[in-house]
């Protein structure tokens, strides 16, 4: 008897042993859908996984893997990642959903964070912005900017994320321009600067001289800067580079708040399960500096928008609307919930393209 | 002063020796760019080569996930083999690999949820089936309309992925997936799915039938005729055509037999590690197994070996990407040079290097 409990002590102790050695440091990985370079989306994540080395400093250890893609390789990215000893892994990219999933169970002492995505589990929480919030302050600007009255939007995969912000940029440069008309190409892409600048260009040459882009690369806005009178807006980063045109103001995803909070968790052993979904109140989502190429009264009323949604005053989606199908969606002063937000399938009514299928 | 000397026939040592040579220079030439990153380069080398194999905290995991990464690149590679030594050149593998994917996870998606022993099978044969007809198209314009076989089944890969798009979003999206794209998950469709055959191994259907395509391609090229007719339309087409082989016949047998190993491939990819048709679901599988049909001198059980090392720089970069923070375009360039080395000491397999004068004849 005694004897089994000496050894069963010393399993514990080596177990332990283990375990205490992994803790020195917390260790934090990252897997990448894009280049860490791609100045958008890939480059702010990694800038939020920069803010917790500079937070926490030698409590953590950080890795990342860049450009994995979505599917079996990112299973296997994440695999190795936590036999490697990572305490913590956020997947930042909807395609890594399943593998999260599937890792996520083989991996009960390691906690996951998955960006965009819909599946949780006990170590699996997920996260998103609110992006159609600042969709909603380009909207306006869009709206108010255009002489041409055509829109053009680069949109990336057709899944409800691009929706809703093209829905809410639509929504809000139709209530400024009756006249206004969306033009939307599907790049099928998050990062292909070539394929995102063929887009930018046949839109311009559709008459767009508004250009907004749902992918993460800068190279829309380098085809807008060639033409004299078009626009476009950061994505996922601020993009000042192309300031103060073409690029007028940006979506800002800033994820290094919630990086260095759910770090702190899990160095806390407080961490949990949990859905995110913060937009400009909380600073997830940043609206980058107006220019002085939008007229100084249309940047009041830009910010006026950002104001009210950020103190929870207006809400991006409220009726009345309808839906492309012309069926009622939204009674006057409703606000949309957020589980057809989460789900959205469908455009408001106006917007004359169909979504693919 | 060095000149070459061309060989009276190709020396069958540099044929074998080649590929140890480029990758031994590829690990001097990579060692060189990784030091020039400022990381160490032997450990980089070790962890692209010896940690994914014995590395205690990996290898149990990483070993099987080499077959996992290799089974569709041999699979792939031994059909394009047999048509580039006949001198026919089927690129748009990539394609059939699509297609060959979209008819098998239809066939096993049609069936949901029903449980039954043939729908496995039904689904291979459906993708077999897939690839082969994807592989036709070009196929059959080269023989009737005598089109460019490279140009046609290359275009068809961006017809194919815009299909597969198109089916990801569509017709084969998940009903209960929320409105996001992507079919349901196969692995979760115990009838449909094609899982790992013994815990541990990495061993699924799909490794199966690479070994199985490896040990067949090579009785075909050995000891039948019919390889015979394909590597002798390789070496002298003129030889060949007196010799009786019927050229449109063999065009029709070797794009015919890559596409349906390239559906296969896609379809044991489908329903084993990827589970589910999604937009980007193919990896470039289809253009990489070419790399490896030369790499491995068109031979099967080079082919074998060259599958394996590929699987291996591609599971070793990402271990070198996370544990030494080396950036992911490092290990491309890294995978490149392999290639190009391999091509450069080519070279010496029909050459043989002098130093000195040259003597004047």
């Amino acid at each position: 008897m005694k004897r089994r409990t000496l050894l069963a002590a010393t399993a514990l102790a080596i177990g332990f042993g283990g375990a205490a050695f992994a803790q020195d440091k917390t260790k934090v990985g990252f897997v990448f859908v894009g280049p860490i370079g791609d100045g958008g989306w890939t480059y702010e994540h990694n800038q939020g996984r920069l803010a917790v080395e500079a937070e926490f400093g030698d409590a953590v250890e950080t890795v990342y893997q860049e450009s994995v893609p979505e599917g079996a390789d990112a299973e296997r990215v994440l695999t190795q990642m936590a036999l490697s000893g990572a305490d913590l892994i956020f997947t930042t990219s909807f395609g890594y959903m399943d593998p999260t999933i599937n890792v996520a169970a083989k991996f009960p002492d390691v906690k996951f964070e998955h960006a965009t995505g819909y599946k949780r589990a006990d170590n699996v929480s997920t996260y998103s912005a609110r992006f159609y919030e600042g969709r909603a302050v380009q909207g306006h600007i869009a709206g108010k900017m255009t002489k041409s009255n055509i829109v053009g939007y680069i949109a990336s995969f057709p899944i409800p994320e691009v929706i809703r912000g093209i829905n809410s940029a639509y929504i809000h440069a139709k209530k400024v321009n009756p006249d206004v008309e969306f033009k939307i190409i599907w790049a099928y892409t998050w990062f292909d600067p070539a394929k995102e600048a063929d887009a930018a260009n046949a839109l311009i040459e559709q008459g767009a001289d508004v250009i907004m882009q749902h992918t993460d690369s800068t190279a829309p806005l380098a085809a807008a800067e060639k033409v004299e009178g078009v626009i476009g807006f950061g994505q996922a980063s601020d993009m000042a580079e192309y300031a103060p045109s073409p690029r007028v103001t940006s979506i800002i995803d800033n994820w290094s708040p919630y990086y260095i909070a759910r770090t702190k968790a899990v160095i806390d052993g407080t961490w949990e399960s949990v859905d995110t979904w913060d937009g400009i109140s909380t600073g997830m989502v940043g609206i980058g500096e107006i220019t002085d190429a939008v007229p100084a009264d249309v940047k009041a009323e830009a910010l006026a928008i950002k104001d009210a949604i950020g103190a929870g005053e207006y809400h991006p989606f409220t009726g009345p609307l309808k839906k492309a199908d012309g069926s009622d969606w939204l009674a006057e002063g409703e606000v949309a919930d957020d589980g057809t937000l989460a789900g959205m399938n469908f455009y408001v009514e106006g917007i004359t393209a169909e979504i693919p299928n | 002063m060095i000149r070459l000397e061309k060989r009276p026939t190709p020396s069958r040592f540099w044929m074998a020796a080649t590929p140890l040579l480029a990758v031994a220079l590829t690990m001097i030439a990579g060692g060189l760019l990784f030091a020039a990153l400022g990381k160490d380069p032997f450990e980089a080398i070790r962890t692209i080569f010896w940690d994914p194999l014995f590395n205690e905290q990996f290898a149990s995991y990483s070993r099987p996930q080499l077959l996992v990464k290799a089974g569709p690149l041999i699979l792939i590679a031994i059909g394009l083999s047999l048509g580039f030594r006949a001198g026919i050149w089927n690129i748009g593998a990539e394609g059939q690999y699509i297609i060959g994917a979209l008819c098998g996870a239809g066939v096993g998606l049609a069936f949901y949820p029903a449980e039954a022993w043939y729908i496995f099978p039904l689904m291979v044969i459906a993708g077999a089936l897939g690839g082969w007809a994807w592989a036709m198209i070009p196929a059959l314009l080269k023989t009737h309309f005598r089109t460019n076989e490279i140009l046609v089944s290359l275009l068809l890969v961006y017809v194919a992925e815009q299909l597969l798009a198109s089916m990801a979003l569509g017709a084969m999206r998940n009903p209960e997936g929320g409105g996001f794209p992507g079919s349901r998950n196969l692995q979760q469709y115990p009838a449909a799915s094609n899982p790992e055959l013994i815990a541990g191994t990495g061993m699924h259907w799909g490794v199966v039938a690479a070994f199985i395509a490896v040990i067949f391609a090579y009785i075909l090229l050995n000891r039948h005729m019919l390889g015979f007719q394909i590597r002798l339309t390789g070496e002298s087409p003129r030889a060949a055509r007196f010799a009786g082989v019927n050229p449109t016949a063999l065009t029709l047998f070797c794009m015919g037999t890559s596409g349906a190993l390239a559906g296969l491939a896609g379809l044991f990819e489908v329903s084993g590690p990827a589970g589910q048709i999604s937009i980007d679901f193919n990896q470039n599988y289809g253009f990489t197994a070419i790399i490896v049909a030369f790499l491995g001198r068109l031979h099967p059980i080079g082919i074998l070996l060259a599958g394996l090392l590929m699987a291996l720089t591609y599971i070793g970069g990402e271990l070198a990407q996370f544990m030494l923070g080396l950036p992911a375009a490092a290990i491309q360039a890294f995978q490149g040079m392999l290639l190009f080395f391999l091509l450069g000491v080519d070279v010496l397999t029909n050459f043989r290097i002098r130093f000195g004068r040259s003597e004047v004849a």
